[in-house]
């Protein structure tokens, strides 16, 4: 493949092809935009490069053991064939992985497998089941010299060697470029059910989500839907009610949801439980939060902030003194959601002051391409953070060729 | 000294040992500094017993401050340096070198806070494994990672080493229960990842650091998660005519949807000492037991127990023994618990911790066998069936240098055959010195090239804890 490195468009067939690319690249100091499907393309500080390397023709599922709950796919493959595959044998991932196609302008189910591992998204049931990085056993990838090399494998358990998939996990693109994910899959629940609070204020709501998950009833979801944004939601009860709405998800056996169910509300009696929604309504609902069906059909600038629940509620009230927001708390309050109005940086200065204050950190998921330009899309990091990352990426890609900028200058 | 060797000490640090001393005694006048022939002896080796090695001087700190001071001259004076928790590893991760100091963190047990609303823990990470659940348990919760060794085990090892347990089935490994690391890196300098919220920022050092068995460099305090405990717990016990019964089982309890808190096995062998020794009333006359056990109300119990008879019942099992009472619960645990003491007092033995995929058990434990007795030893299986992880326990006379030898030959065959199978060489005690130079059987040289850029990258001079997880020859420092 020497001498094909032109300015454009690369999706090779194979990972030999992608490290034949990368090696040419790696000699020349060309730098590369990576790439799976495309569907996050728009997030991140703007890579200034000529060529993209996509990942989009290595494709499909070369393992697949149910009864080890496992599975192998090569990047590329899309994340909807792979739940669809999951779903006939009664299997998910259960990180839930949150897809922002609909956030971005574009539809849901676009995103690779890769993709979805190279940015660490998870969604609601992140609190029970841990994050697409935990569900991560094995990744095959070619670095910035071109070399390809493995980390993991495909058994559950594994500390031989160094953990190089969290590395890859999350780093969107920067380090290496990944081929071949294995994953660990798990059984999809039987039964599930949702209770919904309405008209909580964002502190009483966090505090009732709290409140669930130091339960031992496994809850697997809590998310607070702030008032204008609930109304976006399909279910007509919640449209009807015109106020916030509080989710506290159960997944389990049948016997076993009625049970817990019927705990949960005896704790939150004091917080004005109003419905219940059944598995296939369950199903709707937070297939619409791990969507972000609220934000979509927008332009208003998206951030994704990480920061303790114990802080949400306050951190989002002292943001939304100078800044027009609307906001969702997933995660119990750990993760929040909101978006602002159009300004020329996005609300960072605000936003970034507040985090600052309360802990935890900021990413701008969706604005203008301009704006994204001029201000840090990822949460600046502290000094020894900083150094330490400059590092890293050098032990991966010393010619600083893979996704150059996208999360931090220099990197 | 047995087939592995350590690398030649560096003369020149030898030689300035008593001033190497007198100069750590003046940086961290507060913190214990054992120089004396008696008092290193107690450190020359960890789990694994037959490696033995007296390092220059162990010091023993007790703020993260005395951990950067002592890493910092270390660091400017090239002196390597063998961080150590309890020197519980079984994989020879604490072993000292003679021209090297031991920095022990265990006078560093304190609980920093237990935070209920965001279920989180902050401590320093020379306490031990079950000290953190103790303190949580006050409040109703627990630290779910629980390696066998958890009475003595520290936190910080737990981190190096990314340790599992008998519950990792259901609530993952230490890799996945932490939420914030501090570390002091080889050169002083102090790092804080992470906080008492669910992602750090940034590259995932949280993960990477995990399971790095103190290369990059010493954890001195962690924020863990914690879990409410389940309502309640009950075990069974299921007894199989054959390995390949019992394996099968497994895979339909999984098939069914059903994760159970914890999938043991033990075969004959193992059943036959535990039962001689604790008396928990395991069956005799099985070639393969099953301890599964599961958690929530009484009512989600019992439903959840009748549904796993069912489905045992497809595969002929010899016995179904159901729990009925606490007491019996524990009769039932402590057998398995004591399986390692209790294989001791019959026998030295020589515990590995390959895994495979659960498919490939049957021919696993056949061929296991098969390597057993070409190398004359007696073997007993003790697993985690749930996720694969095997601990093969080859019985031998460590008084006996050639047996030792041989054991370990042996061990290396039943590994490497692991990785032949499709799982790996080590599922959760580590590589250290004891698997070192089998990794190019699992990984290429581009594989383990990336790995020691990584290294590399946290610690360029190779002073932290070197002679471990890479073979000695073909050690590239990029």
């Amino acid at each position: 493949m020497t001498g094909n490195l032109r300015l454009g468009f690369h999706a090779p067939h194979s990972s030999g092809e992608i490290a034949d690319l990368l090696s040419e690249a790696a000699h020349a100091k060309i730098p590369i935009e990576v790439r799976g499907r495309g569907s996050k393309h728009e997030v991140g500080r703007l890579v200034q490069t000529g060529s993209v390397v996509s990942t989009e023709r290595l494709t499909g599922v070369s393992l697949y053991e149910p009864t080890e709950l496992v599975l192998s796919a090569a990047a590329g493959t899309p994340l909807a064939e792979i739940e669809g595959l999951l779903a006939e044998r009664g299997q998910q991932l259960a990180f839930e992985p949150v897809d922002l196609g609909p956030v971005l302008g574009g539809h849901p189910g676009e995103a690779s497998i890769g993709g979805v591992f190279a940015t660490n998204l998870s969604g609601s049931r992140r609190i029970l089941a841990g994050a697409a990085r935990d569900h991560l056993l094995g990744v095959h990838c070619v670095n910035g010299w071109g070399e390809s090399f493995k980390s993991g494998g495909r058994v559950m358990k594994n500390v031989t060697g160094y953990d190089l998939c969290k590395a890859v996990a999350g780093s969107w693109g920067t380090l290496a470029v990944m081929t071949e994910v294995t994953m660990k899959v798990l059984p999809q629940p039987a039964e599930t059910r949702t209770l919904l609070c309405f008209g909580l204020p964002d502190l009483t709501a966090v505090e009732a989500m709290c409140l669930c998950v130091g339960t031992p009833f496994e809850v697997s979801g809590t998310v607070h839907v702030q008032a204008p944004l609930a109304a976006s939601l399909s279910h007509p009860g919640i449209a009807a009610a015109g106020a916030a709405v509080t989710a506290i998800r159960v997944e389990s056996f049948p016997s076993s949801v009625r049970y817990r169910i019927s705990r949960l509300k005896d704790r939150l009696a004091a917080y004005s439980l109003s419905l219940e929604l059944d598995t296939d309504q369950s199903r709707v609902f937070w297939e619409e939060i791990r969507t972000l069906r609220m934000f979509a059909g927008s332009d208003r600038p998206l951030w994704r902030i990480s920061t303790a629940p114990s802080r949400a509620a306050k951190l989002v009230a002292i943001i939304a003194r100078t800044l027009e927001i609307r906001a969702v708390y997933d995660w119990s309050g750990g993760l929040i959601w909101l978006d602002t109005t159009l300004t020329s940086d996005a609300g960072a200065v605000e936003i970034r002051r507040a985090i600052a204050e309360f802990g935890g950190h900021a990413t701008l998921i969706r604005a203008e391409r301009a704006t994204r330009a001029s201000l840090d899309v990822f949460q600046p990091l502290d000094l020894p953070l900083a150094s330490l990352t400059t590092k890293l990426k050098a032990a991966f890609d010393p010619a600083g060729i893979l996704n150059p900028g996208r999360m931090y200058p220099g990197i | 000294m047995s087939l592995l060797t350590l690398p030649k000490p560096d003369e020149a640090i030898l030689a300035r040992r008593d001033e190497i001393v007198r100069q750590l005694k003046k940086l961290v006048p507060d913190a214990p500094l054992i120089a004396d022939q008696e008092g290193r002896r107690t450190y020359e080796t960890d789990a694994l017993t037959a490696y033995r090695c007296m390092p220059l001087a162990v010091v023993l700190p007790g703020s993260t401050e005395e951990v950067s001071r002592v890493l910092r001259f270390c660091h400017d004076n090239k002196i390597k340096v063998v961080p150590r928790g309890a020197g519980t590893s079984l994989c020879g991760g604490a072993l000292p070198l003679e021209d090297a100091i031991v920095l022990g963190i265990s006078r560093m047990t304190r609980v920093l806070g237990i935070d209920e609303t965001n279920r989180c823990a902050r401590v320093e990470a020379g306490i031990t494994n079950i000290s953190i659940t103790a303190a949580a348990a006050v409040h109703g919760f627990f630290y779910a990672p629980d390696p066998s060794s958890q009475l003595a085990c520290t936190l910080a090892g737990n981190i190096a080493m990314n340790s599992g347990g008998a519950h990792c089935l259901k609530y993952g490994v230490t890799t996945n229960n932490l939420l914030a690391l501090r570390v002091v890196l080889m050169n002083g300098e102090i790092v804080d990842i992470g906080g008492d919220y669910l992602d750090a920022p940034g590259y995932d050092f949280l993960g990477l650091i995990t399971g790095s068995e103190g290369q990059f460099g010493v954890v001195t305090e962690a924020t863990v998660r914690l879990l409410k405990a389940p309502e309640g717990a009950r075990p069974m016990l299921l007894g199989f005519d054959s390995p390949e019964a019992a394996g099968a089982c497994v895979a339909g309890i999984i098939a069914a949807g059903i994760i159970p808190m914890a999938i043991e096995f033990m075969d004959r062998p193992a059943i036959h000492v535990c039962e001689n020794f604790a008396g928990a009333g395991y069956p005799l006359d099985v070639e393969a037991l099953l301890i599964v056990e599961v958690a929530g109300s009484d009512d989600e119990i019992e439903i959840l127990l009748e549904n796993l008879t069912d489905i045992a019942e497809r595969y002929s099992p010899r016995i179904i023994r159901v729990s009925r009472s606490a007491e019996e619960s524990a009769l039932i645990w402590k057998g398995r618990k004591a399986a390692f003491g209790a294989m001791g007092q019959i026998s030295d033995y020589y515990c590995m911790d390959g895994v495979i995929p659960l498919s490939r058990l049957p021919e696993a434990l056949h061929r296991i066998g098969a390597i057993c007795k070409a190398y004359r030893f007696r073997v007993a299986n003790i697993f985690h069936a749930g996720d694969g992880n095997l601990h093969p326990l080859i019985l031998y006379n460590a008084n006996d240098r050639a047996e030792l030898e041989r054991a370990e030959l042996c061990g290396a065959e039943i590994l490497k055959l692991c990785v032949e199978l499709g799982g790996c060489l080590t599922g959760e005690h580590g590589v250290g010195i004891e698997k070192r130079e089998l990794m190019r059987v699992q990984f290429s040289a581009a594989d383990l090239a990336q790995q020691m850029r990584v290294k590399t990258a946290f610690d360029p001079d190779w002073l932290l804890n070197p002679a471990k997880v890479f073979p000695l020859e073909g050690r590239t420092r990029q």
